[in-house]
């Protein structure tokens, strides 16, 4: 019994410090004038969520959060903010006052019907969850889930990959023309 | 579970969601936009992977990883978008980037 009350007080003990530490960097993501900066806090925001992801026993995913996310897709974003350079000249928010003021507005109307409808549509019965196994989010589980049940998801996933990967390179290669412009040496 | 119940990790995943959605319609630098667009999708894999937890059924995390593939092609796209938008000494200001014409 003190065994358990000792693992539920440390459990969370390790929510509370992921959870400030996410929402923090959230925060920090959206309010810094730096990009480079911005993408620095987004990598804390998705450590903290991996940590939050092993909390909720999903050990295959949060692996994969970290090495989808904080290893390819931030490296390139880096590299971008790098190649782009600071742009200090663009100021923090633009438009007019009022469009920030109706931002704040549709940001906080969207948090307020987010809480309501979760509060109104599952208040009731999100206070017992099951118990999962011990294999719940292991690799093998998400992959038996993956090659029986959600092979389609899974062949889509990959040409959703492949077409992304084509996009990119016809979007960063030279036009023709700009190539032909290349004197000889 | 032991530790906090589903209720305190969907309001992690809300108050994420409205964050991002905030950085979204706040900031006028797009690749500030496309991180914010990050914080978005992932406040919602969270709320997925909580009701996976939540329910004991492994759909959540197969849709979770599918939503992080697709993330990961929306930000080679943008990503693409922006330094093509670099290379024709486009401003990158969205509220400037009112035409689609090269």
């Amino acid at each position: 019994m003190l065994v358990a009350s000792v693992g539920n007080v440390l459990v969370w003990a390790v929510w509370i410090v992921a959870a400030f530490a996410c929402l923090g960097s959230g925060v920090a993501v959206v309010s810094f004038s730096n990009p480079f900066y911005s993408a620095l806090a987004l990598i804390g925001n998705l450590g903290s969520l991996a940590v939050l992801y092993l909390l909720l026993s999903s050990e295959f995913v949060a692996a994969a959060q970290v090495l989808v996310y904080a290893g390819a897709v931030m490296v390139m974003f880096l590299f971008v903010i790098a190649y782009v350079g600071p742009r200090t000249e663009s100021p923090w928010a633009g438009g007019p006052s009022w469009q920030a003021v109706g931002a704040v507005l549709a940001a906080a109307a969207l948090l307020v019907e987010i809480i309501v409808v979760i509060g109104l549509k599952a208040g009731g019965r999100l206070a017992h969850s099951h118990h999962v196994s011990g294999s719940f989010g292991s690799p093998s589980y998400v992959g038996r889930l993956f090659l029986s049940d959600h092979l389609l998801a899974f062949e889509i996933t990959s040409i959703v990959l492949l077409v992304a990967a084509i996009g990119g390179v016809i979007l960063g290669a030279h036009s023709r023309q700009a190539a032909g412009e290349v004197p000889p040496l | 579970m032991m530790g906090p119940g589903t209720a305190w990790y969907l309001s992690v995943a809300g108050f994420l969601f409205a964050v991002g959605s905030l950085g979204v319609l706040l900031r006028r630098n797009p690749l500030i936009v496309l991180l914010s667009l990050e914080i978005m999708l992932n406040g919602a894999n969270l709320a997925l992977i909580t009701f996976a937890r939540h329910l004991d059924n492994g759909d959540g995390q197969i849709f979770a990883l599918a939503v992080m593939a697709v993330a990961a092609s929306e930000v080679v796209v943008g990503l693409g978008l922006i330094v093509a938008l670099n290379r024709k000494r486009v401003p990158l200001d969205v509220d400037r980037l009112s035409s689609l014409r090269g």
